[in-house]
């Protein structure tokens, strides 16, 4: 370039061959760069959920009321929770499976709490494209497998709320919770 | 403007000369869509389309500046404000019926003059440039309407959202969170409703954007016809002003003709009731369907239903449905016939009408059913063949088609004769790139 020509004296030359010029130019794009990949990250963090949203995200429910057989649907961020508490007769057909054979092989013990196995606590969100199952509600359609159904895609789940038919590839999500005491659950 | 016989802008007004000294503006309105631009004599009305694509995204623009003047994109009151603007906004209800017809209507022309672009070939050289900008258009229209069917925060706006941002989740790895982010929060709620209002607003902005270089770029070689035979001399052209901005005004007038009728006799025939019902995260409609433009897109998502190898049915269903508009990008490249326009190519067009618009129509269909069979393992069906027709039919086909003769010229086409054409070596009818199979 003609004006190397004239400023690339050899006196400006280190002794590795560097010119004092191609210094600065790496160094403020390198220093520009820098910020400029900085920024990006506030630019893309700001779309994660916010504070408040997160905040929002834990639940209580008073179990005592729900007999064998029902289900109620809690909120937990905004999504439903099914919890349902299972028949015998459900229990033991989810016992019954060969857990080899499922999509996502999962027992029924690895889904409950331990001394609670009859209590199935699960997101009411389809693990397909994220509708609301039916089979919560007295006289909804339980599936092909008497535990939940979605009807947007034909998602058929059991009575471990595990996917044994249609498109959802994961069985429903047990979210994290805990029994404070024998009639109260905390989501989240 | 690209051809050396287009006539040259020569203001007679002083105030006009002095305008077209210091910003040259009217010249550049006269060589684009003045008489300083020769264009084909022999379009058909197929090439109104281009026009009237222009005038629905200057539809859509006013009329939602205008919706947004009245609307509040809070998920507290997004709904009410639309029912605000239904019932007591002065002719609140006309501006957003306009809206969400245009939006369709928008689409009804965009799809015909992507099929015009199909059987026309337009997407061949010189104009590939043209093509790829309209793919990325018709991209970003996809996104700007999903995103404002959400606003008006009914179910079907809740659950489309939740749907369709859950495509994502189907990513391995990194796709929970994605959705995540998109939505910023668990589920589609306030967070996300202002975004997609935000960028409601912008993107068709950014269209607008797309649309100026795709003009830019069909003006390079200028617009094909129907002969897909090249402008050689002036006689193949005539100026766009007036005789095709008469041609296109005649064709707007239809159009507003049939876009009114709809509008007011029929304002909701092309909607979804449940879009009425308040968005309630706790419960699904029963029957879940995007808006109609989308369903050939939604019938391939669905058409997966079997695991493949490692790779989940769910996963498949949005790769197919993602590369079965990205398979258009590749489509100058993939269809190697010199020869443009389907009349002048017998296989081609057998594959046309009787391979890819029926498997179009069944998508179309399926999209909106229910997800039962038989239409599962129709769109199946459909799916196979219209991919199998882009990558495998369509190469194929140009190699081994013999194409029917084509016309020297334009001129000769439209006049039964034209005099330049005992100039020409008649070993070499046409230009060089369609010699070969004309003449063979
Ligand atoms: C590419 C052009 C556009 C398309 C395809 C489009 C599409 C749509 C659709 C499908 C709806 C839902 C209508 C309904 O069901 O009620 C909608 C709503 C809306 N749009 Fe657009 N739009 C476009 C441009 C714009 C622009 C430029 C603005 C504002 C500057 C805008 C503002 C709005 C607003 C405020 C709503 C919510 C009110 C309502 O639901 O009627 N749109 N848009
Ligand atoms: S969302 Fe449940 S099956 Fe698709």
């Amino acid at each position: 370039m003609a004006e190397n020509a004239v400023t690339g004296t050899p006196e400006e030359m280190s002794g590795d061959g560097v010119r004092r010029r191609d210094f600065i130019n790496i160094a403020a794009v390198s220093a520009a760069g820098v910020g400029g990949v900085a920024v990006l990250v506030p630019l893309i963090s700001q779309m994660a959920p916010s504070a408040d949203v997160l905040a929002a995200s834990s639940t209580e429910v008073d179990i005592s009321s729900i007999q064998p057989g029902q289900a109620v649907k809690a909120v937990f961020r905004k999504q439903p929770v099914f919890i349902k508490h299972l028949t015998a007769k459900e229990i033991a057909a989810a016992d019954a499976v060969n857990v080899g054979s499922l999509r996502d092989p999962q027992s029924l013990d690895e889904r409950v709490k331990e001394g609670h196995r009859e209590w199935l606590i699960t997101m009411g969100v389809c693990t397909h494209l994220g509708c609301v199952p039916l089979g919560a509600g007295e006289g909804e359609n339980k599936g092909e497998y008497g535990g939940y159904f979605c009807p947007c895609h034909g998602s058929h789940y059991d009575t471990a709320g595990r996917i044994r038919k249609g498109p959802a590839p994961t069985n429903l999500e047990v979210p994290e919770y805990e029994f404070t005491s024998d009639t109260i659950v905390q989501i989240g | 403007m690209s051809f050396p016989w287009a006539k040259e802008y020569q203001p007679s007004h002083p105030t006009m000369r002095w305008l077209d000294e210091k910003l040259p503006l009217p010249r550049l309105v006269y060589n684009a869509i003045g008489a300083g631009y020769p264009v084909p004599r022999n379009l058909n009305y197929f090439w109104n389309f281009g026009v009237l694509a222009g005038f629905c995204l200057m539809l859509q623009i006013v009329t939602g500046i205008i919706l947004a003047m009245h609307y509040a994109p809070n998920a507290l009151v997004a709904f009410d404000s639309t029912e605000h603007i239904m019932r007591d906004v002065n002719w609140g209800w006309m501006m957003r019926y306009a809206h969400a017809n245009g939006a369709s209507a928008f689409f009804v022309v965009v799809y015909i003059h992507i099929f015009r672009g199909l059987f026309f070939s337009s997407y061949k050289a010189p104009r590939e440039m043209i093509w790829l900008l309209g793919v990325v258009i018709f991209l970003l229209m996809m996104a700007t309407a999903f995103m404002g069917y959400v606003l008006p925060w009914g179910q079907m706006s809740f659950w489309g959202a939740k749907v369709i941002t859950g495509l994502f989740s189907a990513i391995p790895l990194v796709g929970e969170p994605l959705q995540t982010w998109l939505l910023g929060g668990f589920a589609p709620d306030n967070a996300a409703l202002n975004r997609f209002f935000s960028l409601h607003y912008l993107l068709p902005f950014v269209i607008a954007g797309v649309v100026i270089l795709h003009i830019w770029a069909l003006h390079i070689p200028g617009s094909s016809n129907p002969t897909g035979v090249e402008v050689k001399t002036a006689a193949d052209t005539v100026p766009f002003h007036p005789y095709y901005t008469a041609k296109d005004g005649f064709g707007l007038g239809v159009f507003l003709i049939l876009y009114c009728a709809v509008l007011f006799f029929a304002p909701n025939a092309l909607g979804h009731p449940d879009n009425y019902i308040p968005a309630n995260p706790m419960s699904t409609p029963a029957h879940i369907v995007p808006e109609w433009y989308f369903w050939p897109f939604y019938a391939i998502l669905r058409a997966f239903t079997q695991d493949f190898l490692f790779i989940p049915a769910k996963l498949m269903g949005v790769i197919a449905m993602f590369a079965s508009i990205l398979v258009w990008f590749f489509l100058p490249w993939l269809d190697r016939s010199p020869v443009r326009s389907g009349i002048y190519r017998p296989l081609f067009r057998k594959f046309f009408w009787f391979g890819l618009i029926p498997a179009m129509a069944v998508l179309f269909y399926c999209g909106g059913a229910p997800a039962e069979e038989p239409f599962v393992m129709l769109s199946q069906i459909a799916s196979l063949y219209y991919f199998a027709h882009f990558l495998i039919i369509l190469p194929i086909v140009s190699a081994i088609e013999r194409p029917d003769p084509l016309p020297y010229s334009i001129t000769e086409k439209v006049l039964g004769e034209d005099e330049n054409s005992a100039l020409a070596p008649s070993a070499v009818p046409v230009e060089k790139s369609d010699a070969a199979p004309a003449a063979s």
